[in-house]
């Protein structure tokens, strides 16, 4: 079949470090939004009407109390200020750095409504936040008095640090294992540097830290139902919390060829080099799929220097996992977003660019309409095609759990998650399970947080009882 | 457009917006300034006798109360009468009189409690060409520790004593400038009156400390570690100078007196307060020294274009028009039902009169109906108490509507009466009058 797929390019593929100045990258990678001045938060705390049950903390996941802790910032009670959201939220900085606001609490502030302007919640939040954080968490947070209880934390992500920290204040001993050499999963490896500038995620999980009761065990990968066995023999209760760490394939042709790889590769890349300007990024790129990971793929190519970045989503835009506004900074960013595209093939080079990727075939889709479909349509193939030049190519069409490894455990699994209640049990006792491995919810970073929170909460009853 | 000339105790002004006796009016440099910009008049920061000049802390003089975005509420200070030579004021004042003759140029005063230093000072004031002399009665910090200011001012037999002496040496007229730091204002203004007092004018300052600071625990402001109380101004203040400004106004023992309005001017809705309560012009400092000499124009367009609305030609059309609706408690209609009303178009469901009324009112607000969010009045709970149009952040979201005659109020359960009824004749009150046949 590649066979018949025609000619695009004979030229050399262009996918290069080092395509901008020097002093650009630094420019280009900078805090997206900075943190307020403490006039700005003044100015912007005032605009909260401190509503009754206030709809901003019924939409936050975490069910922070939004209007308290805006009134301590307003009050210059910043240490306060930090404990409510902390107390709800211990990743209450990361959140406010990727939390997408403006479908969960600045979608219902009532400043929209009324002024079709929200108060900025999650730039306040991190306002607060990272105030305390040059002092030791200790100021915030006491731990309970230790109870010498050993809980297994697998995956040091945002559920497993949010189980873990609130294990530890409750006096229990946790091992967090990670299997990546760093703590912090996706805030660690999967944002995009410009939410996370100056090594947030590690300083955040090591103010953390500093509650005590929490070794983590880094490098250290769960590969077989014999560890996992090993771990719930050494401790009271195990928490799983490993994320999808897999990636689906494409299944099209080409997809084998050199310049395809996948975007959360390209990102963690990028998020652990000490240079950008080391990080390699095509002159035309392709990104393949409509969700957070495709934009931060994508919005970061454009800031390595690629000159053209496509976003092509087979679906429309009602149904992209990225958010309105993550929309609009792609395309503020330059990126041209396509809808309604299933990649066809990826197409190889002549010449040159022999074995690489130089285009990405398209087959342009229309909604199949069906009474009483569900959220995502069925789609159907128009014949019609579209070809994209490409010198990179990066999928983005989500992750998945590598499930093999769990088939063993008596977990149910469904849909390729592991079904667990809201507070993380699964049918297994003493094993718990939540985050994105956990079937249900939209893979938000804040619902990771609120899994663990609860399961914190969960496995503490149960020890306790 | 609208005449906004004034005459106030016999001086003209082009508008009624004078500058009160305050830093801003310390010196010609200021006064041109102000009167290039349009003001109506100035009151002439206030001399005292001739002599050393009194002395000024050299540390602040001024503390505030902000909003968080720094909007300033009220104003605090302990400023001092001049502290620059007599002969300079006085000659100053006659050259800014010259320049300026359409515009009144009154001088605040402040002498020891005698006869002798009234006297003295009387004649040079006149003899500038000025306007007419307002008497500091009023400024509560530092001069009333020495016996003038606010220490005479809260004193009706001294107030009395010394605007007779003013009156019988000087041909001009003569504005008592009063202290709210008294129990009843009526006195400290009958006493002026008694006394032949052309007008007064009021409020000065409030009694106040501003706060504390919470590093080192000294009251604030503070110079040198230490702080004694200042006067307190700015918009904080207009509601207390209304009240007196309105009491004044219906005291036999003072109605009919000219009032200079004094206290948060620094709109023209402030203004159309004062006057409609019965005040002839107003007094403005916090807000020029907030925003400038400029913050008239937007005063007296403001008023005028509201007066064009309105149909009112001059200020006397609506001078003193609300004065009348300002009553005793005991003859207030007990008979009028109002219950609030919710305008759900309008509503951002902040829920805030709900959790006002629910904790500390009549619960007579929902949070939720059918299972949603949803707030609206309870009519059977409601006493039209306004509490919630008060927390209300949307303008006419919340509003009272009164019943009409006949109507059901849904909480008592009765019609309501067409015939006004008050507490005077209430049967639960012991002293009740009997009603009328």
């Amino acid at each position: 079949m590649s066979a018949a797929i025609p000619a695009t390019d004979s030229h050399a593929p262009d996918v290069r470090p080092a395509r901008l100045a020097a002093e650009q990258y630094a420019h280009h990678f900078a805090d997206a939004a900075p943190r307020l001045t403490r006039t700005q938060a003044l100015v912007e705390a005032e605009r909260c009407l401190y509503c009754f049950d206030a709809p901003c903390a019924t939409a936050c996941p975490t069910g922070i109390d939004v209007p308290s802790f805006i009134q301590r910032i307003a009050d210059d009670n910043l240490r306060g200020a930090a404990r409510v959201i902390l107390d709800a939220n211990p990743l209450g900085g990361t959140c406010a750095r990727v939390c997408p606001t403006e479908v969960l609490c600045e979608q219902v502030c009532v400043r929209t409504t009324q002024s079709g302007k929200p108060v900025e919640i999650g730039r306040l939040q991190r306002y607060a936040v990272d105030a305390v954080m040059d002092r030791p968490i200790s100021q915030l947070f006491q731990r309970a008095t230790p109870t010498g209880k050993p809980v297994a934390v697998v995956g040091a992500g945002p559920a497993g640090i949010a189980c873990a920290v609130g294990l530890a204040r409750r006096g229990h001993s946790v091992v967090l294992h990670d299997a990546q050499a760093k703590g912090g999963g996706l805030n660690e490896y999967g944002l995009a540097s410009y939410k996370m500038a100056g090594q947030f995620a590690q300083r955040e999980l090591d103010w953390l830290l500093g509650i005590g009761g929490i070794t983590v065990l880094t490098g250290w990968r769960l590969a077989t139902a014999e560890q996992l066995q090993g771990l719930r023999q050494a401790h009271a209760a195990v928490y799983l919390a490993v994320g999808l760490a897999d990636t689906p394939s494409l299944r099209v042709p080409g997809e084998d060829l050199a310049g395809v790889r996948d975007a959360v590769d390209f990102i963690a890349e990028l998020r652990q080099a000490d240079d950008p300007a080391t990080v390699a990024v095509g002159r035309r790129v392709v990104v393949i799929g409509g969700g957070m990971t495709a934009v931060d793929a994508a919005v970061q190519s454009k800031l390595l220097g690629a000159e053209t970045v496509h976003m092509v989503y087979r679906r429309g835009p009602a149904t992209m996992g990225a958010s309105r506004a993550e929309q609009d900074w792609a395309q503020t960013h330059g990126i041209t977003i396509h809808h309604w595209l299933a990649p066809e093939a990826i197409l190889p080079g002549h010449g040159g660019a022999h074995g690489h990727a130089a285009a990405v075939r398209f087959e342009r889709m229309v909604p199949l309409h069906q009474p009483g479909g569900g959220r995502l349509q069925h789609l159907q193939a128009t014949g019609l095609h579209e070809t994209l030049a490409a010198d990179m190519v990066l999928k983005a069409i989500g992750q998945k759990l590598d499930a093999s490894l769990l088939d063993d455990c008596g977990l149910t699994l469904r849909e390729g998650r592991v079904v667990a209640d809201d507070d993380g049990r699964t049918g297994v006792p003493g094993l718990y399970a939540g985050g994105d491995c956990r079937l249900g919810g939209r893979d938000l970073t804040v619902e990771a947080v609120e899994d663990g929170k609860r399961a914190a909460a969960a496995i503490h009853a149960e020890l306790s009882a | 457009m609208a005449d906004l000339r004034s005459t106030f105790a016999g001086i003209t002004s082009p508008n009624p917006f004078w500058l009160a006796s305050a830093p801003p009016t310390d010196k010609a440099y200021n006064v041109h300034r102000a009167f290039e910009v349009g003001w109506g008049g100035v009151v002439w920061k206030t001399l005292g006798e001739d002599g050393p000049p009194v002395v000024n802390v050299n540390g602040p003089r001024y503390g505030a109360l902000l909003t968080p975005d720094r909007h300033l509420l009220g104003f605090n200070n302990i400023e001092l009468i001049t502290d620059r030579p007599l002969q300079l004021n006085l000659d100053e004042i006659r050259a800014v009189k010259r320049t300026w003759p359409d515009r009144a140029l009154v001088v605040s005063l402040m002498v020891p409690c005698t006869e002798a230093a009234w006297k003295a000072i009387l004649p040079m004031v006149e003899d500038t060409g000025c306007d007419g002399v307002e008497l500091n009665f009023g400024c509560p910090h530092g001069m009333s520790e020495r016996g003038m200011g606010a220490a005479v001012g809260q004193v009706p037999e001294y107030i009395e004593m010394v605007t007779r002496w003013c009156k019988q040496y000087s041909r001009l007229p003569v504005i008592v400038k009063l202290t709210p730091n008294v129990t009843d204002i009526r006195q400290p203004a009958a006493a002026a009156k008694r006394g032949g007092a052309d007008a007064v004018s009021l409020i000065n300052t409030v009694n106040s400390i501003i706060g504390v600071d919470p590093d080192t625990l000294t009251m604030s402001p503070a110079t040198g570690g230490m702080g004694s109380h200042g006067g307190y101004c700015g918009p904080a203040v207009k509601p207390i100078a209304l009240h007196m400004v309105a009491e004044i106004g219906r005291s036999p023992g003072s109605a009919g007196i000219p009032i200079s309005g004094i206290g948060g001017v620094g709109t023209w809705r402030d203004a159309l307060d004062y006057i409609a309560l019965g005040a002839g012009n107003v007094q403005v400092c916090t807000a020029a020294m907030v925003y400038g000499f400029k913050i008239v124009q937007d005063m007296a367009d403001g008023l005028a274009n509201w007066m064009d609305d309105k149909g009112f030609a001059t200020l006397d059309d609506f001078c003193g028009k609300a004065l009348p609706t300002v009553t005793d408690w005991q003859y207030l209609n007990l008979n009028a039902i109002s219950k609030a009303q919710i305008d759900q178009g309008s509503c951002i469901q902040c829920g805030r009169c709900h959790i006002a009324c629910e904790d500390t009112s009549h619960q007579a607000i929902t949070a939720v109906v059918d299972g949603k969010r949803h707030f609206e009045v309870k009519e059977d709970e409601c006493v039209g108490c306004n509490l919630c149009v008060t927390v209300c952040p949307v303008p006419d979201c919340i509003t009272l509507r009164t019943l009409a005659p006949g109507e059901v109020d849904a909480r008592t359960g009765q019609a309501v009466v067409a015939t006004p009824a008050d507490w005077t004749t209430h049967p639960n009150n012991p002293m009740r009058k009997a009603v009328p046949a």
